[in-house]
């Protein structure tokens, strides 16, 4: 007796199918089944924001969600923002801000704030801190990750501008 | 040869010591291609995870395992009885003592190991787990050291001979069966006779809380047994990743060429990754059982509530001091709870750690020091969470004792401290509990920090707000947290610190390609302090190669020199000596070549920057990549082809950075709210190789000691339930809680170290916890307030403010 279901969710822009059981979270469809290791394991309960994804425009803990509940969803991990070739601003920024130490939280910190700076265009340090807040480093003590965060904030806006 | 480039432009074509170096490991994290342990996948890999045992204290009746074997996916399931045969159901620990791997008989802590379940996939093992049936048979809990120093009730039966005597410790006689140890420094009757004859004693018990070190990545392996080659490859967490393969080489009887100990990127450590755990055992026997590769990875759960534990320390202290403030004596005892087995991950000859360096900052003439280790229904563990070996509990003790002698004497803490340093000339300064201090310059350090925050200022603002919190004007009490503290660290000189025998030195081992690049291999491992970007920051200034050009590797033992690891900030006091030292080797071979090429006598060159250059004559030289290349390709006479050099460092003594650290606090009695709203930590580490990456290590420490002092702990109730096994219950600051910091500093190199750095990546936690639990206290101090415990949570911070009467 098979309890597996069939499922298609597109991942960085690719369409993905298979079969899995429905109780199977989606952390671990994407890191054990699509190979797609950035979004990482910190705790399963919804605490740490290791695992964080952008899932139909929204910031969601990927340890959250069974993949059933992902049926069919768009989803974006740290692989879907930017490579070698084109740097994300903010994954620039980590690293010229040294926004990050042993790396584990950082694909979740960096997937987050591109939606944060979506939200917010423009915040202000707490507005940082709050919106960061589901995301736990135990490294850096955040401080050079809200300077990351406000230094990638910075250079988008200039490039908007200058677009305009 | 003319020169285009200036002097200056050369140096900062180094990237070596000092710049702000942007590191090198950044590409791979930001773009999400790390590579930690459970991103490891082999074909046909299996999962592996453990049945846990519910209770804290249990005999085993029987483990049942048909049930599970049927479950769809599962492939065998371990017990303690599969492993006796081949004598592995028991471990050595580091300290001495030996741990389950799987319970054999009976169960003392609550999450022990049970039984290993081996299946395809982590759901089919969690599948498995459900379906083994244990029988257990409840035996009484002791959670409290000081009841388990009294009572009937015996945790290890293996330990006590059948006629009913108890053998010998590890660390000598032991008084009663769920006695470990007792340990001893300093002079006990001189410092007896001091404190009672002195005019002025202060004395107070404090309890440093359990807590646990919790990296955001929990500790896992991937075991993977060749059975072909006869070869063992064991991928993991590890802190020590030469240490793990001699442990496995010695318990499992392969010999150590034919195992590889891998440690990938790390997710963090803070302590937590340095012992040796069944998940490692069962993974090395699984792996020889199925013939394949397998797989465990902690949870959560299991990371909090069974590796790795820190701190349970009660510390009793009785300080003496003349009128005036001068400190004449020093008394301490320690009850150590170690939990179920004693596997504190301590240098041998140390099992409360550095305990003895509790004498701190001060010219203190004498002291005792008196340590218990104690055997409860709890996990084992004892590790030094981000501090090294014990130093973090050493540290807090004195400087509350300081903060407990100040109210007695009705002294400014500060000037207290002040009267007390160790001075400048003092130095090379041997203590009363043995440590020979190497360098320090205290009163410099501290006057800097004290003008810095305007110290006097901030206590004119305390005594109004006292005044209007009286009056009624306000309900914010305000904090001044101090401390100063002296860290040990750079573990340690061969002759006094091993781990289960294994000295204590380090290793670099370095490759010079001809075309002037270069690889270095480290007995070390960075879990996020920067390694491949510092350690190649010393070579470029001691070689005269840009670090860009400098590959640093770690973590391969069939590649690495061996070395024991990066825990107890010892990777730059020691490892980073090493570098330092096969750096200059090869310097000095380059020095002969480049003599050789330019047609001078070796005394004739010198080293300059980044080239030998003749002495007198700077525009006649050769650069380290010309020398690079001829040391490959010009037959020199007397001079064997190659440039590589490899040095193994033994610290002649252990590394002492210090600091001194303010913190500024209000608190809301009503609400136990504490708000932090400045933090001044000035670091003194010696030499500084990048500032930048100093300064996120403290701002990292200051975070994680923050938590500790502010609501992080290991709690059980007295059942031995543990209460804080998930990050909803186990307090893990976010960006939210945590102040900016500001950071300073002071240089003062060690003396004996080739390059004069100390070690920082621990310093802030060791100080930081005394400074925001004193800051905590200082609020109270003018209701008086003497001593409250940590962890001060918002309820143990309204419930000092109600125990005061402050809510009227
Ligand atoms: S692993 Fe998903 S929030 Fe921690
Ligand atoms: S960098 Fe290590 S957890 Fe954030």
């Amino acid at each position: 007796m098979s309890k597996k279901q069939h499922y298609a969710i597109t991942v960085n822009g690719k369409e993905e199918e298979f079969l899995a059981e429905p109780r199977e979270l989606l952390i671990y469809t994407l890191r054990e089944r699509l190979n797609i290791t950035g979004p990482h394991i910190g705790c399963e309960t919804s605490h740490c924001g290791a695992c964080t994804v952008t899932i139909d425009g929204k910031s969601v803990k990927a340890c959250t969600m069974f993949v059933a509940q992902a049926n069919g969803k768009d989803i974006t991990t740290i692989e879907g923002i930017g490579g070698p070739d084109n740097l994300h601003p903010l994954q620039n920024a980590f690293k010229e801000h040294h926004g990050l130490q042993c790396g584990y939280c950082t694909p979740g910190m960096i997937i987050r704030a591109t939606k944060l700076l979506e939200e917010i265009p423009n915040p202000t340090e707490e507005e940082i801190r709050f919106g960061m807040s589901g995301n736990i480093c135990r490294c850096t003590g955040y401080q050079n990750i809200v300077k990351s965060i406000q230094a990638a904030a910075a250079e988008m806006n200039a490039a908007k501008e200058a677009a305009e | 040869m003319k020169d285009e480039v200036t002097r200056d432009e050369r140096v900062d074509n180094l990237k070596g010591m000092g710049c702000s170096r942007k590191r090198v490991e950044d590409a791979r994290f930001t773009q999400g291609k790390g590579n930690y342990v459970d991103d490891i996948k082999l074909d046909g890999m299996l999962f592996g995870d453990f049945v846990r045992s519910p209770y804290a204290h249990a005999r085993i009746k029987s483990i049942d395992t048909a049930a599970a074997l049927e479950v769809p996916g599962v492939l065998a399931v371990l017990t303690a009885a599969d492993l006796e045969p081949l004598g592995l159901h028991w471990m050595p620990t580091l300290a001495g003592d030996k741990q389950m791997v799987l319970a054999d008989g009976k169960v003392l802590f609550q999450g022990q190991e049970v039984a290993y379940v081996v299946a395809e996939d982590r759901y089919a093992a969690a599948d498995g787990i459900e379906a083994v049936e244990v029988d257990y048979e409840e035996l009484p809990v002791l959670v409290d050291p000081f009841e388990a120093l009294k009572s009937d009730v015996v945790l290890r039966e293996d330990l006590v001979a059948e006629d009913g005597t108890l053998p010998d410790g590890a660390h000598g006689p032991r008084k009663h069966h769920n006695h470990i140890f007792t340990w001893e420094a300093g002079d006990k009757e001189p410092t007896e006779q001091v404190i009672a004859n002195a005019e002025v004693v202060a004395e107070e018990s404090m309890y440093y809380h359990r807590t646990h070190p919790c990296p955001l990545e929990t500790c896992g392996c991937v075991a993977s047994m060749d059975k072909v080659n006869g070869k063992l490859t064991l991928g993991g967490t590890f802190q020590a990743p030469h240490a793990i393969r001699t442990v496995v080489s010695l318990i499992s009887g392969i010999e150590e060429h034919n195992i590889r100990v891998i440690s990938p990127d790390i997710g963090g450590g803070f302590g937590n990754k340095v012992g040796a755990y069944s998940g490692y055992v069962c993974s090395v026997v699984a792996s020889i059982v199925t013939g394949k590769p397998v797989k465990w990875i902690e949870d959560r759960m299991d990371n909090l509530m069974t590796t790795a534990f820190a701190r349970d320390y009660w510390m009793k202290g009785k300080i003496s001091a003349t009128p005036e403030g001068k400190i004449t004596g020093l008394h301490c005892h320690v009850t150590a709870d170690h939990g179920g087995f004693d596997a504190c991950a301590d240098p041998t000859k140390f099992p409360a750690g550095f305990m003895n360096i509790c004498t701190g900052s001060y010219d203190i003439p004498t002291a005792y020091l008196e340590v218990d280790g104690v055997y409860t229904n709890k996990a084992p563990g004892g590790v030094s969470y981000r501090c090294s070996f014990r130093v973090t509990e050493a540290v807090y003790f004195i400087e509350r004792m300081i903060e407990v002698l100040a109210i007695k004497l009705d002294m400014d803490a500060a000037e207290l401290r002040r009267i007390n340093f160790i001075k400048k000339e003092q130095f090379p300064y041997t203590a009363a509990l043995g440590w020979e201090y190497d360098s320090g310059d205290y009163h410099t350090a501290w006057d800097k920090a004290l003008k810095a925050v305007d110290y006097d200022g901030l206590r004119a603002e305390q005594t109004q707000r006292v005044a209007d919190f009286k009056a009624g004007k306000t309900r914010k009490l305000m904090g001044i947290g101090l401390s100063f503290f002296t860290e040990i660290v750079g573990a340690g000189p061969v002759k006094n610190c091993d781990i289960l025998g294994l000295g204590m030195f380090d290793s670099c081992e370095i490759r010079i390609h001809p075309t002037g690049s270069a690889i270095a291999r480290l007995g070390t491992i960075s879990q996020g302090q920067g390694h491949a970007t510092t350690f190649a920051q010393i070579l470029a200034s001691e070689i005269g190669l840009p670090a860009d050009s400098i590959t640093i590797e770690e973590g391969d033992t069939d590649t690495a020199p061996y070395g024991l690891g990066t825990y107890g900030s010892r990777s730059t006091p020691v490892a980073g000596a090493a570098t330092a030292m096969a750096g200059r080797k090869i310097r000095a071979k380059a020095q002969m070549i480049a003599a050789y090429l330019l047609e001078v006598h070796d005394d004739d060159v010198e080293f300059d920057v980044d080239r030998f250059a003749v002495k007198g004559a700077p525009e006649k030289f050769k650069t380290m990549k010309e020398i690079a290349f001829a040391a490959y390709n010009q037959a020199i006479p007397g001079l064997e082809p190659g440039l590589e050099a490899v040095s193994y460092y033994d610290p002649p003594n252990m590394t002492y950075p210090f600091g001194a650290y303010v913190c500024v606090m209000d608190i809301d009695v009503d609400t136990g709210v504490p708000d932090i709203r400045r933090f001044y930590a000035l670091d003194d580490c010696g030499t500084r190789i990048n500032p930048m990456i100093i300064e996120g290590q403290v701002h990292g420490g200051l975070t994680e000691a923050l938590a500790v002092a502010l609501g992080q702990e290991i709690a059980y109730d007295k059942m031995g339930n543990c209460k804080t096994g998930t990050l909803m219950d186990f307090f893990l600051p976010t960006a939210w809680e945590v102040p900016n910091y500001e950071t300073d500093y002071t240089v003062t190199p060690s003396p004996h170290h080739p390059i004069g750095a100390k070690g920082v990546g621990e310093s802030p936690h060791v100080g930081g916890v005394p400074c925001f639990s004193n800051a905590v206290q200082d609020a109270f101090r003018p209701f008086g307030n003497t001593h409250t415990n940590m962890p001060h949570d918002h309820w143990r911070i309204w419930k000092t403010a109600n125990d005061l009467g402050l809510h009227g």
